[in-house]
This record gives C-alpha cells, structure tokens and sequence, in this order.
C-alpha cells in the first residue's frame, strides 16, 4: 500500500470515529471484546495465519449488520467505499482484456487461499460460484447477479471497461459491504488472470456475449 | 450403493467440494438438494449413520480410559446417564464446567472425568481419526436419540445469553483474504453457490433447516461428519485460520443456530451431499 493510502486510511478511521454516535461506541467496544474472543480461537493452518483475520476497516464496518445496510452507516459505508476506490490500479501496460478461453478457466477455478492450499497453488477467481457467466455453465451460484451478456448489453466503452476492471479489483469501491471479494486489492488473481476474466465479460468473440 | 450412485444423481451428489466443482452439462440442472432428496427416497430409512451409532452405543457402554468406567454416567444435561433428548438440548450451560459446551466439548468432559482420556489427545487427533473418532461415533449414537424431538436450546442462563451474543458476532465478523463471514454464504434463502442451496441461518426456519440436519453422514466423503466439522469446513472456505477444536467460537456459533432453530425438528442424524 502507498503512503499516501495509509494516511487517507487513517483519516477515513478518525472521520469514522467522529461520526460515531455513543450508543453505537458503546456497542463497537463490546464487538470489540467479542472480536478479540473470535480471534483466539483459531490457530495458524498452511498458508492461512491467524493475523489474516485481523480486520481493516472495511471488514470491521461491515461485520455490524447495522451499519452494512440501512440508514445508520451511509456515512461511513461512503467513506470507506472511497478509500477503496483509491486502491485501484489499473493494468500495468494500460491493456484491459486478454484472452477469454484462459478467462474461462480463472472463472471456472474456485481454488486457492484455504488452509489446504499450497502457496505455489494458482488461485482461481470462484465467479461462477457466484455468478451466471456464460450460457453453457448451468452450475453456476446466484449470490451475485447474472453476467450473462455482459459485454454484449452494456458495450465496451472506456467507461464501462474501467468500472469492469475497478469492480473486479474492489468491489468495495462501489458498494461498501457487497460479498464480492476484493480480488485484484489482495492479489487473489495475478493482472494477466484479471486481463482474461475481462476479456471472458467483455470481448465481443467470448461465449458470454454470443 | 454403486450403483445408485450412478447417472444423474451422481452428477450432483458427486459436486465434490463446491469450489473444486465443474460444469455439470445439464440442460435444466437439477440443485444439490434435488439429488440428495432423491437419493434419501432410493435408501428410505437407511442412513449409513447407523454404523456410527451403534458402534456409539457401544463406546457408551464400554469401560475404557485409565480409570475403566463407562460414560453410562455422562451428564448431557438432562442428568446423570439420560441420552434421550438430550441433544436437542444442546448446547448449554453446565454449572460443573461453568461453561456453555455443546455436545463434543461436553462428551469431552465426561470422557475427561470418568474415564480418564486426556482431551488434548481429543482436541489433537484429526477429524475420522484416534481419539476423536470415538467421540464422533459418541455423538451420532447421542443424537440419533433426539431424532425428532423439538429444538429446545435452553437460553436463560446469562452465560448462555453471552455465548449467544458471541456466536451473532462471529457469524457476521469478516476477514481474510476473502472478506467472507458466515452471512456472505447464509443470510439469504434465496442465494446458492454453484448448485448447493444455501440455508439462511439468521432465520428460525433456515437455521432449523442447519442445525436440524446435522451432524450428518456425507455422501460425498462417505463418512460421518459431526456439527465441529462442519463448521471446521466451512471455515476452511471462508479462507479463514483453522478453528480449534470445541473453542470458543465454534461453541459460540452452534449456541446462535440453535437458539434461532428453536422449534424446529431435530432430524439427526441428516443425510448431507
Ligand atoms: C462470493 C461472491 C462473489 C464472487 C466470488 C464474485 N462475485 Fe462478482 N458480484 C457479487 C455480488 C454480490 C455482486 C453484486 C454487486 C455488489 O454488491 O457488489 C457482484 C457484482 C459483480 C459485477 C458487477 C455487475 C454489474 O451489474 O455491475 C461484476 C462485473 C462482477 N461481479 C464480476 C465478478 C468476477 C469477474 C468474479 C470472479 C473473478 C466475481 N465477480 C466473483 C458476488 C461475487
Ligand atoms: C464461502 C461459502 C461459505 C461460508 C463463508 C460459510 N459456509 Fe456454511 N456452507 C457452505 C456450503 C456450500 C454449504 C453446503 C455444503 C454442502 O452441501 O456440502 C454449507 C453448509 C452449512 C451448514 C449446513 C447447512 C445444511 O443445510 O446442510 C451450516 C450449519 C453452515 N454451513 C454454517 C456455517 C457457518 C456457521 C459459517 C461461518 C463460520 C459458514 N457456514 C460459512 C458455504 C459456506
């Protein structure tokens, strides 16, 4: 992480803290009593270590189910989709899609950052678990909303190129508490994994848009 | 059961690990829970757990550890030697321990007292094996005793209100490289991955639907899988560190399903993908 991203961090914090009414001080110190119970109660397994699951901001606002929709936590839910939004980074080369068939199989793989894992193992990006993809993947998960046609509905603007790419690099930048998982922002994916995924959703040729 | 695991069924009961799974390459796919439920019309009755309960019966029966005794005297709950509806009941609040257990860290103890068995050796043994093993099969004859009976968790007791609070906690706490908690995968009824239904377990009917089910054998692993496991699992997904076994946590979340699937059935042990 950038300095500069550590410091707007911090302000996100002490702007969170402000904002917090008593009431909700006084519930955050007793999650917090609770979390460190949660914490001690795991051990380091394979690849995983227990630090892995000391929370960042986001994860800690959004483990208050009052405060991850609703009301209550807009301010914050805004602050902390902002910070993310800074995370982003876009591909190296400036090349946004790479090729779909190797897209399909990153979509297809579930795999990788479990306690079983080796850390040579190529973690894969679980969208189908989630999501609807392509026509020809009946087995797919329904947490996220179906992509099916995504590039043929929506084009391949610039504009609709870096939202895809930002979304897949940190969904929280659009929508704090969303249960997409921050792929690109923990390196879930490797950029040229990321580069195919994109071209799977947005290249005219791929099956998704037939 | 070869052979009833051929064809279409198999295809769903054979999804593996769900995010291991591939295409299926059905038209209209059947869920996971299609191809259990037909799969428990094909045994009717019969439920593999059978053998894990009846060789828990046993163990029940039978002296072992440095002291020689029984568990004929275990106290679940419901007093000294009662199994029926006992897991049903569970977990509670034990005034000997001055702790919530549920019904491994509470069977661990009377193992611990009665017999003598060092529940280190128990914590330490890896899940189907050693010192553990026992405890498992324990647990299926246990429950198999509750077949039926009403989910009853009692919640009075103020370490029970605790552990309750601690559970609802942990349920929605994210973190990892994922920032999975228990609500990214059940807190919607309507909401699968891949084909495996996924139950809410912040309502009283999905939660029924969890706890009432389990422990459970497993077609898939073909074996007995009890409530710690399953938890253990679904950590394993959701990218965190390993649970210890019967810690806090893991007490802590069996004490949050079972206060909200209050009332509904137990049908242990269930039969699972
Ligand atoms: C654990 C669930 C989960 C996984 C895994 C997941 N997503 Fe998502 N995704 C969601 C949810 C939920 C949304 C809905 C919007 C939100 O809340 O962020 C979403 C939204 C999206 C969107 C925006 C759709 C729109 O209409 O704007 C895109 C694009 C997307 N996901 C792509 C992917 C890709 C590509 C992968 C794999 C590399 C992936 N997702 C993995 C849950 C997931
Ligand atoms: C990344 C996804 C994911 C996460 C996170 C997750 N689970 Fe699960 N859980 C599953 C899946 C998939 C199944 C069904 C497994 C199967 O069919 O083999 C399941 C099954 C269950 C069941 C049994 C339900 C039934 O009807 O058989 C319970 C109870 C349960 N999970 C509790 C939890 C708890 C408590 C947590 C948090 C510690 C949790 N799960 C986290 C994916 C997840």
């Amino acid at each position: 992480m950038k300095t500069s991203q550590l410091i707007f961090r911090a302000s996100v914090l002490c702007a969170l803290g402000l904002a917090s009414i008593s009431g909700y001080a006084q519930t955050a110190k007793a999650q917090a009593a609770m979390d460190k119970a949660i914490v001690a109660s795991f051990r380091d397994e394979g690849i995983i270590s227990v630090a892995s699951i000391t929370q960042d901001e986001t994860q800690a606002l959004c483990s208050d189910p009052k405060m991850a929709t609703g009301k209550a936590g807009a301010k914050q839910r805004a602050a902390i989709e902002a910070a993310n939004m800074e995370t982003i980074l876009p591909p190296y080369d400036g090349v946004y899609l790479g090729d779909w068939k190797e897209g399909e199989k990153v979509a297809q793989s579930g795999r990788g950052a479990t306690w079983t894992d080796k850390s040579s193992a190529v973690n894969g990006g679980g969208c189908y678990n989630c999501h609807q993809i392509s026509k020809a993947e009946v087995s797919h998960g329904t947490i996220g909303p179906s992509l099916l046609g995504y590039g043929k509905t929506r084009g391949n603007s610039a504009a609709v190129v870096e939202y895809t790419w930002g979304k897949m690099y940190n969904a929280k930048a659009y929508n704090a508490c969303s249960a997409m998982p921050r792929i690109g922002h923990f390196n879930l994916l490797t950029e040229k994994q990321m580069k195919d995924v994109m071209a799977l959703l947005l290249d005219p040729a791929s099956p998704v848009n037939q | 059961m070869k052979k009833i695991m051929s064809g279409g069924v198999s295809a769903t009961l054979g999804l593996g690990l769900c995010f291991l799974v591939t295409s299926v390459g059905a038209q209209n796919a059947p869920t996971a829970s299609d191809g259990i439920a037909k799969y428990r019309e094909m045994i009717a009755d019969g439920n593999p757990a059978e053998l894990y309960e009846a060789e828990g019966e046993q163990l029940w029966k039978k002296a072992a550890g440095s002291k020689n005794a029984t568990l004929e005297k275990c106290d679940l709950g419901l007093g000294a030697g009662v199994v029926k509806g006992a897991a049903a009941q569970l977990p509670r609040y034990f005034k000997d321990t001055n702790r919530v257990q549920d019904l491994e860290s509470r069977l661990m103890t009377c193992m611990e007292v009665l017999q003598g068995i060092d529940p280190k050796e128990i914590v330490d043994a890896p899940f189907g094996k050693g010192a553990k093993k026992a405890v498992e099969a324990v647990v299926a004859y246990v429950v198999t005793s509750s077949r039926d009976m009403k989910i009853n968790a009692p919640m009075k007791h103020p370490k029970e209100k605790e552990m309750y609070a601690l559970g609802k906690r942990a349920f929605y706490y994210r973190g990892g490289a994922m920032d999975f908690s228990c609500a990214s995968c059940h807190d919607d009824a309507s909401k699968r991955i891949r084909l495996q239904d996924l139950p809410d377990l912040t309502s009283a009917k999905g939660a029924a639907l969890g706890w009432g089910y389990w422990p459970a054998y497993r077609v898939s692993s073909g074996e007995f899988w009890t409530m710690q496991r399953r938890l253990n699992d679904c950590y394993r997904q959701q990218r965190f560190p390993y649970p210890n076994y019967v810690s806090d946590v893991t007490i802590a979340l069996s004490t949050y399903l079972a206060a909200n699937a209050k009332g509904g059935v137990m049908h242990t042990p269930g039969l699972k993908r």
